[in-house]
């Protein structure tokens, strides 16, 4: 085991497929010069030097500014025997790219009856939280998981950023990966050996029978965090972050909600439309007799991001909006009183 | 240029004389609603599109546009699962799923048309991408017209293949009109002096009917991506004959009369017959030719009408390799 950052995983995942695979390729904005920290040797950087002194321009291909061309190019290369990871730096660069996305890499293996594969994994960064105002804030997936034809990954801990990235780069479909800035710096000890982290199957990060907690992305630590202040007060809380959203494990939700009859669902992203509106949806549509209270989603509001750290910090949901949800759909307002005391 | 065989400019007229009978033969189909749809035909630009895809080698690739039947055809794929794909039938050469904006053939390098102008272009530099960085020798062109020649991708992709130097030819297919729109009143400049800004060849065949210029032209930036000396921008000139699409009716004439009646008179199937009856064909033999094109398009009918309609079961497949997570 090596701790690592939820950063160095993506970078070691990356070096590792680089290894494993000839065909896979990187292509980015400023991927030489590693501004991102995912194109570094990692721990032998001093050695080997950067991804590009490691497997050469050939491979570690910076691009122009041109998100369009980029997503098109890495399309048409994954279409003709190429496994390119793009690395498109701040998600809402991806709008840039819309026509591509959605209707080159999403489209063309169905459009054309299965005659192309598109093994291809967009990287992107949410930069929300960290005071960069209203153009490099976005939490931008909910918008692909209504385009079908592309998988969408949302990692919450460097293993699962590892294992998930790891299976991206070998699946012969398109996927993108939304990485939460917010989670850059965390560590966890992460296994040294080679592994992968199965699309579709969530993680149940904390097991509880009071109430499911849905969590995606950042939100799964805020979720944690309430979990263990809710303990205290006697509630017990099941956490799950389902880690991929295209495809969803419902199973594994469904399972959780017929348990605990509560579901909170928490994340980073707009309200309308969201995954929490659809995790919602599909809970009410499924298990609606086991639920003993209504769903709540916790998420950002419909709303542009500010500027000011005064004003940006609300904007996304934490530990009290999650332990108030929780509250909510419990009946509990005493934080003194216990689901037993209540006479659940 | 070397001097083409005999049986190479045959094939030539071959190759254009199918792709005339086919759009002829779709555009029937469409008026008769045995076509669902919108089509849009090749038929007057048939020299450019031969001219183009014949100095490409099979494993070569391409992407097309919505003005696209004449691309598989002209690259060689059978007019069967064409046909086939145009009616939408199980045996067309997408399933079904694609049509006539979206026809693709892998099997003759074919990666697909697109109905979003310009958004094919970037995709022929992924493919000379693919070649470039596993070293191999195939180039890739992109088939794209005037219209598309507006669009901010194609700047982009000649850029990104200029400076990584890709084996990738951009063939404009300048038929002077972007739907109703003339070229010339939404483009500044000339289309292949546009190639001089990012420091690569810039090509304009004047002379888009004349199938053997095409060929030169495209086979010399063929030659010159092969050796690894990077893009090509050619601007052909050429005309459709037909609406922009088939069963359009605009109330307005935007193009002159006069106009069209001259590119008539520059017929490429007309030229090129003439042509090789001027080298030792005869009258008759060009008439044989004709004959079995049509007989060819006659058995590409049949083929697709015995076609059943595909199991409903079909729209569910091919969104992702691993079907279980579809639908």
């Amino acid at each position: 085991m090596t701790v690592m950052s939820f950063l160095g995983a993506i970078g070691a995942a990356q070096k590792e497929a680089m290894d494993a695979d000839e065909r896979v390729i990187i292509i980015g904005e400023d991927v030489e010069a590693n501004v991102y920290g995912t194109t570094g040797g990692g721990k032998t950087r001093q050695e080997t030097g950067d991804f590009v002194q490691m497997y050469g321009r050939n491979r570690i291909r910076n691009t122009p500014i041109s998100e369009e061309g980029i997503v098109g190019a890495a399309a048409g290369a994954a279409m003709t025997g190429l496994r390119p990871i793009v690395d498109l730096s701040y998600s809402s660069f991806l709008y840039m790219a819309m026509d591509q996305l959605v209707n080159q890499v999403a489209k063309n293996r169905y459009m054309f009856g299965g005659q192309a594969s598109m093994p291809v994994v967009f990287r992107s960064a949410m930069f929300y939280g960290l005071n960069t105002g209203a153009h490099h804030s976005d939490r931008p997936y909910p918008m692909f998981m209504n385009v079908p034809g592309l998988k969408v990954m949302v990692p919450s801990t460097p293993s699962d950023a590892k294992g998930l990235l790891r299976s991206a780069i070998d699946m012969d479909d398109p996927v993108l990966t939304f990485e939460a800035c917010l989670l850059w710096g965390l560590k966890e000890e992460v296994s040294d050996e080679e592994f992968w982290v199965p699309f579709g199957v969530a993680r149940t990060h904390r097991e509880g029978s009071d109430v499911t907690i849905v969590a995606i992305s950042s939100s799964v630590q805020e979720a944690l965090a309430a979990a263990d202040a809710l303990a205290e007060e006697g509630v017990s809380v099941e956490v799950i972050d389902p880690r991929t959203l295209v495809p969803l494990d419902r199973d594994a939700i469904l399972r959780s909600v017929a348990k605990t009859g509560r579901l909170v669902v928490v994340e980073p992203a707009h309200r309308t439309c969201g995954a929490a509106g659809e995790i919602s949806a599909l809970v009410a549509e499924e298990v609606f007799d086991s639920l003993k209270a209504p769903i709540v989603r916790v998420t950002a509001p419909d709303m542009q991001i500010p500027f000011s750290p005064s004003l940006e910090k609300q904007m996304y949901p934490n530990k009290e909006d999650i332990v108030n949800a929780v509250r909510r759909v419990t009946g509990i307002t005493n934080p003194t009183s216990t689901l037993a005391a209540a006479g659940n | 240029m070397e001097a083409l065989s005999d049986e190479f400019k045959l094939e030539m007229q071959r190759r254009m004389l199918r792709i005339r009978a086919f759009d002829e033969r779709a555009s029937k189909m469409v008026k008769r609603g045995h076509i669902p749809g919108t089509v849009h035909t090749s038929i007057g630009q048939e020299a450019q599109v031969v001219g183009a895809t014949m100095a490409l080698g099979d494993n070569d690739y391409m992407t097309g546009n919505h003005r696209s039947h004449g691309h598989p055809i002209g690259k060689g794929s059978p007019l069967g699962p064409l046909m086939a794909e145009l009616q939408g039938k199980a045996a067309g050469v997408c399933k079904g799923k694609g049509g006539s904006l979206h026809l693709a053939d892998f099997n003759v390098g074919s990666l697909g048309e697109s109905g979003i102008v310009g958004s094919s272009i970037p995709i022929a530099m992924g493919a000379a991408l693919s070649s470039s960085v596993l070293g191999r020798d195939t180039v890739a062109l992109a088939f794209f017209g005037d219209g598309a020649a507006n669009q901010g991708v194609l700047y982009e992709s000649m850029n990104m293949s200029g400076v990584w130097n890709l084996p990738v030819i951009f063939l404009c297919e300048n038929n002077q009109y972007a739907l109703s729109t003339p070229a010339h009143t939404v483009t500044s400049g000339v289309i292949s002096e546009r190639a001089a800004g990012f420091g690569i060849p810039g090509v304009r065949v004047e002379d888009g009917q004349d199938v053997l210029a095409v060929y030169e032209a495209v086979s010399t930036a063929v030659a010159r991506a092969r050796r690894g000396e990077g893009p090509t921008l050619i601007e052909v000139v050429t005309y459709r004959y037909n609406e922009h699409s088939e069963g359009l009716r605009l109330g307005t004439d935007y193009r002159p009369a006069d106009e069209r009646e001259a590119w008539l008179q520059k017929d490429p199937l007309v030229l090129f017959r003439e042509h090789l009856i001027a080298n030792g064909h005869t009258a008759e033999e060009m008439d044989a030719l004709e004959a079995s094109i049509v007989a060819e398009v006659d058995e590409a009918v049949a083929f697709s009408e015995a076609s059943p309609w595909p199991d409903a079961s079909v729209a569910f497949d091919d969104l992702y390799t691993d079907s279980e997570y579809a639908a």
